[in-house]
């Protein structure tokens, strides 16, 4: 494999991230994070149909006429969204009612159309498959740290196991019920921004509006 | 009825309880007027799509609807996604050419934004929970029109508060988008107030 290859995976990783950089496919971030093993199942999910529709889209990509392209990316999409609702259905009923129509929701999801319009219609099969790949694990890891800090937090649990002994059972740690509701899942991803941004200055949005200094009022 | 869609706009609110919609939520609120313009349009395709994809839910999709055709043992509940995002898609494709015939005025002002439509997750969102809460089809345009009116209320309100963000003094790491998640996150605490909010 190419150095170039690696780099379409890791790019979308930390460099490019399609959710903290690129404001892609924020809605299920929020919504399927309140435990971690919901969190781990939207991920393979939305990486299986990144990469999976990638590749396809760019092997067809020299058949597809362009002016009906969206509905056909739009078709392999919901079709690779149908094969992976009905194996979640017959092996993972329960995760699966968890989810809800969240897993439909991929269909939607920005960053699956996204990577399929922006790279695989222009580029070959291998390396639109990485890229897919690396977008979506770029959301997984988003999705991941989101999902562990809400169930830890919120429940005291991890993956249903107890990690934190909480106040009814006798132990120190009382559960912060805020972290199950929706608000928290808009303060983490801020607060994740945050973080990247201050490690990565270079993502840094500019300001519409530079306030002015004192000294600079000083002088107008 | 009045409660559904009372509880649709409020309590359920799509945008700030589901999360759904999001990239669109976040993308064009920079501005008032288009945030405007995007609820619209997406107040009038939810109403349209809704109680749309409950009657081919109902008629074409279901365990036995096919019976009156002599195939009673057909079920296509599996290609419900697939069916919905073709409807959606046509139902914009139709609104935007008649609104383009009918109202050029209305397709000046909506016309950019009803293709951002056809891949949203809130059209898609409010057609799978019609399906999943089992809603017939009175209720199904009910929740249609309110989730719609919840959705458009959300954006407005976001845009008007982001506008006047635009002036302050953020860290520099939370400008633009952090600044904007933290925002939503007040306004989605704001907005669980509502819960168990009943008319008289």
């Amino acid at each position: 494999m190419a150095r170039h290859d690696f780099r379409n995976i890791l790019e979308p990783i930390l460099d490019r991230n399609p959710i903290t950089l690129q404001i892609l496919g924020i809605c299920s971030v929020l919504a399927v994070t309140t435990s971690l093993a919901t969190s781990l199942t939207m991920s393979a999910a939305l990486t299986f149909t990144a990469a999976t529709s990638s590749l396809l889209v760019s092997i067809l990509r020299n058949h597809i006429p362009p002016s009906i392209r969206l509905v056909i990316q739009l078709t392999i999409i919901a079709s690779l969204v149908i094969v992976i609702d009905q194996l979640l259905r017959a092996y993972a009923w329960g995760i699966s009612q968890r989810l809800s129509i969240f897993v439909g929701l991929i269909i939607t999801n920005c960053i699956v159309l996204g990577r399929a319009e922006g790279f695989a219609m222009r580029n070959p099969p291998l390396p639109a498959f990485l890229d897919g790949l690396g977008n979506g694990l770029g959301y997984s890891l988003i999705l991941l740290v989101i999902g562990t800090i809400r169930e830890l937090l919120g429940t005291g649990r991890l993956l249903g196991y107890a990690v934190l002994r909480t106040v009814d059972t006798g132990g120190w740690f009382q559960p912060l019920g805020l972290m199950l509701l929706a608000p928290s899942a808009f303060f983490i991803i801020a607060l994740l921004i945050w973080a990247l941004r201050t490690w990565k200055p270079e993502q840094v949005e500019e300001p519409e509006f530079r306030l002015r200094t004192t000294e600079g009022r000083k002088s107008a | 009825m009045i409660e559904l869609i009372q509880r649709a706009i409020l309590e359920e609110n799509l945008a700030l309880v589901f999360f759904l919609g999001m990239c669109t939520f976040l993308a064009v609120s920079q501005r008032l007027e288009t945030a405007i313009g995007v609820g619209i349009a997406l107040i009038v395709v939810q109403s349209v799509t809704v109680p749309a994809n409950y009657l081919i839910q109902t008629f074409l999709l279901t365990e036995g609807a096919w019976a009156w055709a002599g195939l009673p043992e057909v079920d296509l509940t599996f290609l419900r996604f697939i069916v919905f995002i073709g409807v959606i898609a046509a139902v914009v494709q139709i609104l935007e050419m008649s609104l383009d015939r009918y109202a050029p005025a209305l397709h000046g002002a909506l016309g950019i934004f009803l293709p951002l439509l056809a891949v949203h997750c809130a059209v898609l969102g409010g057609s799978l929970f019609m399906v999943e809460r089992r809603y017939d089809f009175a209720e199904s345009v009910a929740y249609g029109v309110g989730s719609g009116i919840g959705w458009a209320l959300a954006i407005v309100a976001f845009a008007a508060i982001r506008e006047r963000l635009r002036y302050s003094d953020i860290p520099s790491g939370l400008q633009g988008l952090g600044a904007a998640f933290i925002v939503t996150g007040l306004m989605s605490m704001g907005f669980s107030a509502f819960v168990g909010v009943r008319l008289p």
